[in-house]
């Protein structure tokens, strides 16, 4: 190929550098300046006090941090399981089906394409405790009504919920395409030796699935740590810090209760949770695909 | 699948998680046209009414028609912003000889930078755009859109590149074409759909965008997800109003995944870490 041309080069991808410089390292470099001062909003401009580690040794005294920390790593946890579980269930029926493939998908693509926050507006509806669907439903049965929202020991659990209806989707897709691609003289060879179709699917099409499986499930699990909007429309983290996640305590501690120094050292400390979790996650995701080759 | 039993149990299964997905919305949808007493009577029979519609609309504080220009101008330019910024920087990592370690680099903190929170880079973006005078611009959304949403314009085109032959490439560089040519006559006409799904997904996820849009945005730049949720936030939640809103920020999506299911299928695939 081409080697000369060094100028376009340069031209092509100054863009792209200069975004991820400006708008990402720039903001890692200021959120670790900030976590050392007290910064007060004072006559329309930020006054910084620097206070070395205060923000620091006050974190682990934060009502919210902790907790929310917690929180996110569990809510990660017992979503994905059941994405994965469902997730690969349906991918499985609609690799099988013929007729209404797409009308499938389609359908299957909804929760991921739309807008979060609409998600979050429905759920906040349906649990509802006067007029939402699930206590009318219940009632039918003669169950009292329940505190979907509202009371400590439920929240978590419905916020679960709709974690895993917004993005079991997307493990569907992920899935999907595994399962399309795996190699087809397989199954003809164990059709021929007559094994029946819950066995093809257990000795087969499962250990072949591993990889994808384990990939999907490490990808979706950090992508969980982003979750924002259904929290803040359904619960703002209550009651008490029962659906407190990391995102949000930032977002109160930076821009509600405008301690930006203590908002940046929980990004600081969020940003190297994270980064452990995806140095981990990249090294499963190589590995595994080694082993897939 | 081979007995019919068997058929007959996926489908039921299949269309069971179907009615799953889909309950939820039908569900908004007849909120939406019933009136806040009909609403809070659980009525499952009702006259439909336009009312939260007009509401929505045409009351004196609405500013719903505001919300969905800002919403479109942010999604479009920053669309184009990706698109350009992307395939570019795409074709030359991928396409031409460059060191090996800029091209690793690049990639591995896109993805490294897709995978972390963004709440922890909107505090700073926020402060940035306060410092030169940009909050509560869409200039301000745009930016923080583009730099949100490029690792997965450049996952998806980059996915993209790597498909096309090479052998094309090859025969422009004999007939003399420069690397720009090449880029401009050559590759872009072929990447079409590969730009058209990118597209597709980077403009629904800014029209999506919740988090940053409501922390760089004030009343008149806000977009049409801050505008949903500000229903919730008054004394009284106006759910008819919510509803509403919510029903008309589904309509892209709704286009979109109907005219260009194989695109977004096959984006979002190529999107994920492989």
């Amino acid at each position: 190929m081409n080697t000369k041309d060094k100028s376009w080069k340069i031209l092509s991808l100054i863009p792209i550098i200069a975004v991820l410089v400006i708008l990402t390292l720039v903001p890692l470099v200021n959120i670790f300046y900030n976590s050392f001062f007290d910064i007060r909003w004072d006559d329309g401009k930020y006054n910084y006090t620097y206070i070395g580690l205060e923000n620091y040794i006050e974190l682990p005294n934060n009502k919210f941090y902790l907790p929310g920390l917690i929180n996110t790593i569990k809510l990660s946890i017992f979503a994905v399981f059941f994405q994965m579980l469902f997730g690969f269930l349906i991918a499985l029926g609609i690799s099988k089906i013929k007729r209404g493939k797409g009308f499938f998908i389609s359908l299957f693509l909804l929760p991921i394409l739309l807008p979060p926050i609409v998600i979050g507006s429905i759920w906040r509806l349906m649990y509802g405790f006067d007029f939402g669907i699930f206590n009318y439903l219940l009632s039918f049965f003669g169950v009292f009504p329940l505190d979907w929202l509202g009371s400590s020991s439920l929240a978590f659990t419905s916020i679960v919920i709709v974690d895993i209806w917004h993005w079991t989707p997307f493990v569907v897709l992920l899935l999907l395409a595994g399962l399309e691609s795996l190699p087809t003289d397989v199954y003809e060879a164990a059709r021929v030796d007559g094994t029946s179709g819950w066995n093809e699917i257990i000795y087969i099409t499962v250990p072949l699935m591993i990889p994808t499986i384990i990939v999907t499930m490490v990808f979706r699990f950090i992508l969980s740590f982003k979750v924002f909007d259904e929290i803040y429309l359904l619960t703002q983290g209550g009651p008490g810090t029962s659906t407190e996640v990391i995102s949000f305590s930032i977002y109160e501690t930076f821009f509600e209760s405008d301690n930006m120094g203590l908002g940046s050292v929980m990004s600081v400390v969020s940003l190297f949770v994270v980064s452990l979790l995806i140095i981990i996650v990249l090294n499963v995701i190589r590995r595994v695909n080694k082993y897939a080759n | 699948m081979r007995t019919s039993t068997e058929k007959l149990i996926n489908y039921i299964m299949l269309s069971f998680f179907a009615i799953l997905v889909l309950a939820p919305f039908l569900w908004i949808a007849t909120i939406a046209f019933k009136t806040q007493i009909d609403i809070m009577m659980m009525k499952i029979i009702f006259k439909p009414t336009l009312f939260n519609f007009d509401k929505l609309f045409f009351s004196k504080e609405a500013t719903f028609f505001r919300d969905i220009f800002n919403s479109l101008f942010v999604g479009i330019i920053s669309t184009l912003i990706i698109l350009v910024v992307c395939s570019m920087a795409s074709f030359t990592m991928i396409r031409t000889k460059i060191s090996n370690w800029i091209t690793a680099v690049l990639f591995l903190w896109v993805i490294v930078f897709h995978m972390l929170p963004p709440i922890t880079f909107v505090g700073s973006w926020f402060q940035m755009a306060n410092s030169v005078g940009l909050f509560n611009s869409r200039i301000a959304l745009i930016l923080a859109h583009v730099t949100v949403n490029l690792p997965l314009g450049l996952l998806i085109i980059s996915s993209f590149m790597r498909d096309v032959p090479t052998e094309i490439q090859e025969a422009a560089y004999i007939d003399g074409c420069s690397n720009r040519q090449v880029y401009l006559k050559v590759m872009l006409p072929l990447l079409g759909p590969g730009l058209f799904a990118t597209a597709v997904i980077v403009f629904l996820f800014s029209w999506n965008d919740f988090m940053v849009a409501m922390n760089l945005t004030a009343k008149a730049t806000q977009t049409v997800p801050v505008s949903i949720a500000t229903f919730s936030q008054q004394y009284e939640v106006r759910y008819g109003e919510m509803a509403a809103g919510s029903l008309v920020s589904l309509v892209p999506a709704l286009i979109l995944t109907f005219f260009a299911q194989k695109y977004i299928v096959k984006g979002l695939t190529a999107g994920a870490v492989k």
